[in-house]
């Protein structure tokens, strides 16, 4: 499909380096996006790439703009293939304006179907000139660097940092790779300018998801973190791995998913906040043990990044599709709350009150990511690290004490072992007061009723959902899918649509049903096939959708082409 | 006479004669000459007749899961280093349902003491093969007779190093409380395998049964020689009692823990430095 090159809108450009794992694509886009940066442009980067450490397509996308951009684009302008896989890898978001750089050979070997304008640059010979072909990868970025016109010098002590711990054969190989890449972009017939923004992006915080979710946790007194690794939730506990000396936490890499939640609630039986990180696998194992913090009243944090499934599916890629399996994680019946962050920002902020309404409430808090939000880097505005609530809610064992006492509450007040006189025994039986195994029917029931009844709190704290525009036709969407439906709708320069964002999904605030109610017409956006938020409002809020936009090929949700999927809804009209 | 850790009159869900009350009687015995306070001590257990028994104590208890204990333990020790930890059950519990986190466990090394009443037989499902079961053991599920090879835990324990590992029995009382105040006292993960005879499904393994096929180690043997508990561990004609293997050079968990390392308070007393975080978020500024 052709694609209408540059978006004049949007005044942006999306640069796309595609090529094999194993060349070195990481390395081109983190020497791109910091040069590109340094001319004060605003970068947005994601990366989709295969479930394997050698060969195939993957690529990142560079998405640059004059003011801040939080999400990607289906259109590519400029495209570096590195390979003639790339150009068929490509193919599909390329258009007649798209201008790709790539050796001949790949260009005649993979270019016929290609719809762009070619560039020609023989990028493995000019590696090899400089020493070797596996330089390739700082040759491209040469080449985009002086298409960009940028500063020579500059750009070659940024790459001479880069390589600081190469050997001095390879950086100095680098250097050369780079300086003729860079001399080949120069004499390119390429317009890629993107006029120049008004705040220069330089003073913004450069985050990635699992950055930001990882920074929440410790603003929200993480103390514990016990995970095994799954993709794309890992990044999450090697960041905070790496801040285990610094802010004294207990870090873990569990033998499974067992493991890891039941060390999560050992962690917080003793007071010591704590969360495990996983994807849909590994929460499904750690469905009892959910289970068990219902039971116990124990407060947990479970960060549940999202790829699709079912089974191992795609485990690189993204989804949202474990809203279902979060919400009736665990047998038995007990409240929880499941919060989803739509940007960084809030991954930060919420990842922080997961930990404050866990404790409060004494229940299981899912913060639920995915890849997207995992893997892209923007520059995030302020994290409100003012905004987060340091409470705690932790009594000293008393003589006498019983945890789940029923004089007052719900919750029972939660004190810890060895805070005082008192004793403070679990049961993951149904117990008594002070925690035993009983089989007392009578008293089973008001304990049941004590657990449910902590609903009441959770819903009295529940977040707002954000409401954008006052349009009669509400786009509604959850967690990931924020910024692409924010920018699609913008696109749309509509009056009659709004957006609604929810952030927490369970419970949902009663603001949710009202808006709903009021709007004419609902647009769902979700990124799975069968609608799981939907359904929860059909349950919770009685709304039926009139459309939904989904999507399930692996692939978050971008700008352009959900505003076009809007577009044809809206004026599908109601269904 | 009663101990501190004893509570008078419980309604006990075990059988009468069950190993388990000698057990009982040795870990109050133990933990009075321990001079551990009930308030700083937390049994943590899963499931089974033995994960009862901190219900049965004066102490801080966490009853889990099936199998899930030895996590829990984990990390109650490693988040306060003050607490004397103790992860009690059942063969079933610690070497089937919980079988991996056993072997990562010994791996981990963290500081605690781990009570197996192993009776080589499902007790609360009511007589089923036990992965601690001998070979021909029939039971309503293993109709002609156990097929699988019986889990051996001192050689699983001794082949992955554990700090200290050590076999007793539920009919030897004084052996028995010994065993607990040495595990007790070594630092580091202490694996205690309790020989313990289950009157109601057990026919075949009794207290006559044990005392035939169990001896005391000799007087010099030595536990530091790793090849010697090799030797020790696969003999299952009679089997040796007492402590059959330590490593006393093993760091454990929580000592290896950075968090641990100039901080002696647990940690839910510590408070985030949030300049120290808006240090951190300021480093992300490019």
């Amino acid at each position: 499909m052709a694609r209408e090159r540059r978006d004049s809108q949007t005044k942006d450009l999306n640069v796309v380096i595609c090529g094999g794992a194993g060349q070195g694509i990481k390395t081109v886009e983190s020497l791109l996006a910091s040069l590109l940066r340094a001319s004060g442009l605003y970068v947005f980067s994601t990366k989709e790439y295969m479930s394997r450490v050698r060969g195939g397509s993957n690529s990142t996308d560079l998405r640059l703009s004059p003011r801040p951009v939080e999400c990607p684009v289906e259109r590519v302008d400029l495209l570096v293939a590195l390979g003639p896989r790339a150009l068929d890898h490509m193919a599909d978001r390329s258009g007649e304006g798209t201008a790709v750089i790539a050796s001949p050979d790949s260009l005649e070997s993979g270019g016929e179907e290609f719809p762009g304008r070619p560039f020609p640059v023989p990028i493995g010979g000019m590696a090899e000139d400089a020493g070797r072909k596996v330089y390739s990868n700082t040759v491209a970025a040469g080449v985009v660097a002086g298409a960009f016109g940028l500063d020579l010098q500059r750009c070659l002590e940024e790459v001479r940092s880069s390589f600081e711990e190469m050997g001095e054969e390879d950086r100095k190989g680098n250097l050369t790779a780079f300086e003729s890449g860079f001399r080949a972009g120069e004499d390119l017939d390429l317009d890629l300018s993107v006029p120049a923004p008004e705040e220069s992006s330089g003073e913004q915080l450069l985050l990635n998801g699992a950055q930001a979710v990882g920074l929440g946790a410790i603003a929200g007194g993480i103390r514990f973190i016990c995970s095994y690794p799954m993709s794309p939730s890992t990044g999450v506990l090697a960041f905070l791995a790496g801040q285990a000396r610094r802010f004294g936490l207990v870090v873990e890499q569990a033998e499974d998913e067992i493991s890891a939640v039941n060390m999560g609630l050992g962690a917080w039986y003793t007071g010591a906040r704590s969360m495990v990180t996983t994807s849909g696998g590994g929460m499904a194992l750690m469905s009892e043990g959910i289970s068990l913090a219902g039971m116990v009243e124990t407060p947990l944090v479970l960060h549940v990044a999202q790829r699709p499934g079912p089974a191992t599916g795609l485990p690189t890629r993204t989804g949202q599709e474990d809203l279902d399996l979060v919400l009736g994680a665990g047998h038995g019946e007990f409240p929880v709350a499941v919060l989803a962050p739509g940007s960084l920002k809030q991954a930060f902020s919420l990842a922080a009150r997961a930990f404050w309404l866990a404790e409060k409430h004494q229940v299981p808090v899912f913060v639920v990511t995915d890849q997207s939000i995992m893997d892209s880097y923007y520059p995030a505005s302020e994290l409100d690290l003012d905004g987060v609530i340091t409470e705690r809610f932790l009594v000293d064992a008393g003589e006498g004490y019983r945890r789940y006492s029923l004089d007052g509450g719900p919750p029972s007040p939660m004190a810890v072992p060895g805070s005082g006189p008192g004793l403070v025994c679990l049961d993951s039986d149904e117990h008594d007061e002070s925690g035993h195994i009983t089989e007392d029917l009578d008293l089973r029931v008001r304990m049941v009723d004590k657990r449910l009844g902590k609903f009441a709190g959770l819903a009295e704290d529940a977040l707002e959902p954000e409401l954008v525009g006052d349009g009669s036709i509400m786009v509604v969407c959850w967690g990931s899918s924020r910024n692409a439906c924010m920018e699609a709708v913008e696109r749309l320069d509509r009056d009659d649509v709004s957006v609604m964002h929810l952030s927490q999904l369970y419970p949902l605030h009663d603001r949710v049903a009202e808006l709903l109610e009021a709007a004419e017409s609902v647009i769902t956006v979700e990124g799975n096939a069968t609608g799981q938020m939907g359904r929860l409002l059909g349950d919770l809020a009685g709304i039926t959708p009139d459309h939904e936009v989904l999507r399930y090929d692996g692939l978050p949700f971008r700008a352009d082409t959900l505003a076009e999927k809007l577009r044809k809804a809206i004026e599908g009209g109601r269904r | 006479m009663s101990y501190i850790h004893e509570i008078e009159g419980l309604d006990i869900a075990w059988c009468p004669g069950c190993g388990n009350f000698a057990i009982r009687k040795a870990l109050m015995a133990a933990l009075e000459d321990l001079e551990v306070p009930p308030q700083k001590l937390v049994i943590a257990s899963g499931i089974g007749q033995a994960p009862k028994m901190p219900h049965y104590l004066r102490c801080n208890c966490f009853n889990g899961l099936h199998g899930r204990t030895l996590p829990v333990a984990t990390a109650i020790k490693a988040c306060n280093r003050g607490l004397t930890v103790i992860a009690e059950g059942g063969d079933g519990d610690m070497y089937g349902e919980g079988g991996n986190h056993f072997i990562h466990c010994l791996r981990r090394n963290p500081d605690i003491v781990h009570l197996v009443h192993n009776n080589m037989v499902y007790g609360l499902t009511k007589g089923q093969a036990s992965p601690t079961s001998m070979r021909g053991f029939q039971t309503p599920v293993q109709t002609e007779g156990v097929i699988l090879e019986p889990f051996n835990p001192i050689a699983v324990a001794v082949a992955l190093d554990a700090s200290f590992v050590a076999r007793s029995f539920a009919g030897h009382g004084e052996h028995l409380k010994t065993m607990i105040m040495e595990a007790a006292r070594h630092r580091g993960y202490a694996l205690v395998d309790i020989f313990q005879p289950c009157v109601s499904f057990n026919r075949v393994n009794d207290y006559k049964w044990f005392e035939e096929h169990t001896y005391q180690l000799e007087e010099g043997y030595d536990p530091t020689d790793r090849q010697a508990a090799f030797g020790k561990a696969m003999e299952t004609e009679r089997m040796p009692l007492g402590a059959i293997y330590r490593n006393p050079d093993r760091k454990t968990f929580e000592q290896q823990q950075p968090a641990w390392e100039d901080d002696s308070r647990p940690l839910h007393e510590r408070e985030t430095d949030m300049d120290e975080l808006r240090e951190l978020v300021e480093s992300f500024r490019g």
